[in-house]
């Protein structure tokens, strides 16, 4: 029997059910993806990053996926965060002008080409831009194609948060940040639905 | 920074080995540190662009390749090492990373001895017939691949049927979930070159 961790809490596995002993299997993997949501979330130097940026970056994240436990996870970490609880709203209503389906987006010219997808291009609206601020504006507009359309990235999306002020360093956090909760909301997402189908 | 001239991008999947190049910079080789180190887990990573730019922020790659490990390589039960790969496969095929395809394409191929099985999975895309348990393994990392997530019911009553239980069915979640990760990293900080 486990300590619930915060895959558990979110998925609503408890000590000694099925999926608690399932998971206790894979017991170095269980124990790395908590250590992975702690040095993002609870990191020894957030001077790249800060802990407001991070807890914002996760609420649009996993808001985009949907409402779920995993998003008001994020949202209530954004609200409890002194310098996040003003950006509360202005994610919310990002996340709705960003809700789209994915994964989309283009393949290197060639063979592939039949395969591409149009879909949204989501930009901040010039609205919230003030409230947000230059590096987050850069942040969601980078964390949306990461969600949506991963295989449209290019070296200028580098260069964009380059010139938003973001480091090398804080590039790839918030890179991992964003990969992260992909990886997360997922397993979340597909051991409730295990749990609930062997109800 | 590498010389972005110096590229060569494929523009089909392939099982082929492949390049990578960040672009952005990652830490010079000789500006590891022991904190660097333990971050990297294996020592022999200090030689790869990836892991040097990954190891930036030491503390987030060592608990994702901790648990990157533990996903496909402990096979002392559950699905088979070639599912897990087909899982991994299957999800950077649709999410669209030609890289991380063809690394788990060949470790497919290996371990399931069914190498055309899994170029038609490459060629073809994820519609594929491959039959009934790959085609259960591959449809199931493709409605977790999707966003919002399709995955539901159906994907597990397939599963099921094509003779995984719980414990198989979660390492097909754990793997295809994982590779949400691997990709988004792979196909947004840099690009593979032939």
């Amino acid at each position: 029997m486990s300590t619930k961790d915060i895959i558990d809490t979110l998925a609503g596995i408890e000590p000694g059910s099925g999926l608690d002993a399932i998971r206790a299997r894979r017991l170095q993997a269980r124990e790395n993806a908590q250590k992975s949501y702690l040095s993002l979330f609870e990191p020894i130097d957030a001077g790249d990053f800060s802990l407001a940026e991070r807890a914002a970056v996760a609420a649009f994240v996993t808001g985009l996926h949907g409402e779920s436990p995993v998003a008001a996870f994020y949202r209530q970490k954004l609200a409890a965060n002194a310098d996040g609880t003003a950006l509360v709203e202005p994610i919310q209503i990002e996340i709705e002008r960003g809700k789209t389906s994915g994964p989309y987006g283009a393949f290197p010219a060639g063979p592939l080409s039949v395969e591409n997808k149009a879909g949204l291009i989501y930009r901040v609206s010039a609205e919230r831009k003030p409230q947000l601020g230059t590096r987050l504006v850069a942040a969601l507009e980078h964390a949306h194609l990461l969600v949506f359309r991963p295989r449209d990235a290019a070296s200028a999306d580098m260069k964009a948060l380059l010139a938003a002020g973001w480091s090398t360093t804080g590039i790839v956090t918030f890179s991992q940040l964003v990969a992260f909760l992909s990886f997360q909301v997922r397993v979340v997402s597909g051991l409730r639905t295990l749990a609930a189908a062997s109800a | 920074m590498s010389a972005a001239n110096t590229v060569n991008p494929p523009v089909v999947f392939t099982q082929d080995e492949l390049g990578w190049v960040s672009w952005i910079d990652p830490l010079p080789e000789a500006e590891l540190t022991e904190r660097h180190f333990a971050g990297l887990v294996d020592r022999a990573r200090a030689k790869s662009e990836y892991f040097r730019l990954l190891v930036r922020d030491p503390e987030v790659l060592e608990a994702r390749t901790k648990t990157d490990k533990d996903i496909f390589y402990n096979v002392a039960d559950g699905l088979p090492r070639a599912e897990r790969e087909l899982a991994a496969a299957a999800t950077s095929r649709y999410n669209g990373c030609i890289y991380c395809a063809s690394v788990h394409a060949r470790f497919a191929s290996t371990y399931s001895k069914r190498r055309d099985d899994v170029q038609r999975l490459l060629d073809e895309g994820v519609k594929a017939d491959l039959g009934e348990r790959w085609n259960a393994v591959v449809k199931a990392s493709v409605a977790l691949a999707a966003t919002p997530i399709a995955f539901g019911p159906d994907n597990v009553e397939e599963l099921r049927r094509a003779g995984l239980d719980d414990a198989e069915i979660v390492d097909v979640i754990n793997g295809a979930s994982f590779f949400n990760w691997a990709n988004r990293l792979m196909l947004s900080l840099g690009e593979p070159s032939k």
